[in-house]
């Protein structure tokens, strides 16, 4: 398959029709809209249907009564819009059913501002809703990742029943970069439990799972349990023998491969972990880490620290956890690299 | 309707479905039905079909909200 | 004469309470389903509400709704699915409080499904509170002193936000009295064959009673739907095919 350029939002939204998707419904809000435009004519053609629903709660419902009827469906916001859709995803994930989720982040809490940011963070990955769930939350750095992870995140939505998250940011939906697409594949909507009319079976209940399966509190930690063992995935960068380690997903983790670049070149012993799940954590990966390793920088693209909660876990606070934060502005890599300068000095 | 017919048809209630609200005996057209001095088991005031006056017009059936009543051929 | 046995559909006694019109429509759409051959090949979207009561003892295939978005996940299911009879089965205060934008917007876009709406008055599962639908100096547990309108409104007529819209069907029944019960049949069963025929929105709102929460015994209930009720929401078929049937 050759290679093309195309915008992040356009790239992921093609992926998805790609991946078997034949439903979408949601709202425009910067900076996601590409994605609902783009699957406005995309996914008439593919056979499937787009609706451009009155609100986000109609189209993550609509998203529901897809995904209940068997289909790979699809939703995407961003921010504020991303706040509305939590109770459908409760829902969703109360039920059991598979269905992906976009959250472009944008900056600011409230209206905010349409420029990248990762202050949602806490909301993706400890579950924006009400209740008991999780969802597999996937963070791609490139546009060529958010293809890959679409197509991942629709295949892992069916095999746990579980709604999943692509959490992107405004940097890389917007971006141009060359991609390979995957080719189109088809889904089997007829899934045993989704309905379709009982046609002389048993008829189908699709409501939360508690009502109907025993011990349902060890049924679902179980669940989730295995998830979060089977489903941890990262990339790490000359960690073995950094002295300090960066920990940053998304746009920010571009940002600190090149630090880590240009730290080497100057001797400073830099390192990245990249979490590609964000949940769940790769607490894994940092057995990947050199045992000497004198700090480990979270780099958020937040005004408060978010990540870095997780990153204390994982270390277990073997080493000094520190934060390097800002929503408003990418920082520069050359500031990432004073900063770990400036933490091996006070070491010192 | 002929006179056979009218003498197969025959209202038949589960009482144990019956909550007492007391519809049906609000909409008989002939008085038919009345709360019994009975309850069921879960404690509701049933009601008595007096089978003489009933004329198996299944007002009952369509008014009742726990489906207590059916008309059945004999 | 001919047999008059409780629908198949009905798979177990229903859970509301004593007199409730919930009962009366559930038996209706089981009849109106079975008859028309659909009861294989409906789906429902349920609402939250006492509406919820009936996922386990209605058996259609069902997916349960959060509160007022019944339309939406009916829309996607029946956009996937449009083979199947798809309906949704909603309480006032879902459909027309918290969710009367999704109610109004498949009416706006004439989505192919089938809205039934219970109207009562009040909110029966929470315990008898204030429902868009409470009449004018209804007491309710959020209104003690009556439903002032002056300050909560006038009470929301749903026929009226859609009479105008070109949709496949509007009618409004009762369950106030046989007559109107079999009416009520008549109306569901051609919102239900309008969408089957691929003819659009079709929504039938039902006047019901909440004895409980009304605080009525089953003949002032009814008394209260035929004498008040029905004045300020009247019954009868609003809608048909696009065209305005009630001038």
């Amino acid at each position: 398959m050759s290679r093309q350029l195309m915008k992040g939002n356009d790239a992921l939204s093609e992926a998805a029709v790609r991946a078997g998707c034949r439903f979408f419904g949601g709202y425009p809000i910067t900076p996601q809209s590409e994605i609902p435009e783009y699957l406005s004519w995309r996914m008439p053609e593919a056979g499937g249907t787009f609706i451009q629903a009155e609100s986000e709660l109609s189209g993550v419902n609509m998203v529901y009564g897809a995904a209940a009827a068997g289909f790979r469906a699809m939703t995407s916001s961003s921010g504020p819009g991303f706040s509305l859709l939590q109770e459908g995803i409760s829902y969703i994930a109360s039920a059991e059913l598979p269905a992906v989720f976009v959250d472009v982040q944008r900056y600011g809490s409230g209206l905010g501002d349409i420029f990248q940011a990762q202050g949602d963070y806490w909301q993706a990955t400890r579950g924006g809703g009400h209740g008991d769930y999780r969802m597999l939350v996937y963070a791609p750095a490139s546009v060529q990742e958010s293809v890959d992870l679409v197509s991942v995140a629709f295949d892992k939505a069916d095999q746990y029943r579980n709604p999943t998250l692509i959490l992107s940011d405004a940097s890389i939906a917007q971006m141009m970069e060359p991609v390979t697409l995957p080719e189109m594949r088809e889904h089997d909507p007829n899934a045993d439990w989704a309905v379709r009319g009982k046609h002389g079976k048993p008829f189908k209940r699709v409501t939360s799972t508690m009502y109907y399966i025993e011990d349902f509190d060890a049924y679902i930690k179980g669940k989730y349990d295995e998830m979060a063992e089977a489903e941890q995935r990262w990339e790490s960068v000359r960690v073995d023998d950094a002295d300090v380690v960066l920990v940053a997903y998304g746009i920010s983790s571009r940002i600190c491969r090149e630090a880590v670049e240009i730290a080497r070149g100057r001797g400073v012993r830099l390192g990245l972990l990249r979490p590609i799940t964000l949940w769940p954590f790769p607490a894994k990966a940092f057995a990947e880490v050199n045992p000497l390793v004198k700090a480990y920088l979270s780099v958020e693209l937040s005004a408060l620290p978010k990540m870095v909660e997780d990153v204390r876990l994982a270390c277990e606070m073997k080493a000094p956890v520190e934060t390097f934060l800002g929503g408003a502005h990418i920082p520069e890599s050359s500031a990432i690299v004073e900063r770990a300068v400036a933490i091996l000095n006070a070491q010192r | 309707m002929t006179g056979s017919e009218k003498t197969s048809a025959r209202m038949t209630q589960n009482r144990e479905l019956c909550k007492g609200c007391g519809y049906c005996i609000l909409q008989c057209p002939k008085d038919a039905l009345s709360f019994s001095s009975t309850v069921n088991r879960k404690g509701y005031n049933v009601v008595d079909i007096d089978q003489e006056k009933c004329i198996q017009c299944a007002i009952c059936y369509t008014v009742c909200p726990d489906s207590v009543f059916e008309r059945v051929e004999a | 004469m001919s047999e008059k046995l409780t629908p198949k559909l009905l798979v177990e006694p229903n859970k509301f309470c004593p007199g409730c019109g919930h009962g009366i429509i559930n038996r209706v759409l089981a009849e109106v389903l079975e008859e028309s051959g659909l009861a294989d090949q409906a789906v429902g979207a349920l609402a939250v509400g006492c509406a919820c009561l009936m996922m386990d003892t209605f058996g259609t295939d069902w997916v349960q709704a959060p509160h007022g978005r019944a339309a939406a996940v009916a829309v996607g299911v029946k956009r996937m699915r449009p083979e199947c009879c798809v309906f949704t089965y909603q309480g006032d205060g879902d459909s027309m409080s918290i969710g009367f934008s999704e109610t109004l917007y498949a009416a706006i876009r004439n989505e192919n499904i089938t809205a039934i709406l219970v109207n009562n008055g009040i909110f029966g599962m929470t315990g008898g509170q204030m429902a868009p639908t409470s009449l004018p100096g209804q007491k309710t547990t959020t209104s003690p002193k009556g439903r002032d309108a002056a300050t909560t409104g006038q009470p929301l007529n749903m026929i009226d936000q859609m009479k105008h819209l070109p949709i496949g069907y509007l009618a409004r029944g009762s369950v106030a009295s046989a007559k109107d019960i079999n009416n009520l049949k008549k109306y569901i069963k051609t919102a239900i064959e309008t969408q089957m025929n691929g003819g659009g929105y079709s929504m039938v709102e039902v006047l019901s009673f909440c004895p409980t929460n009304w605080k009525m015994n089953m003949e002032k209930s009814v008394a209260h739907v035929q004498d008040t009720v029905k004045a300020i929401f009247p019954v009868g078929e609003f809608v048909k095919n696009g065209e305005r049937t009630d001038a």
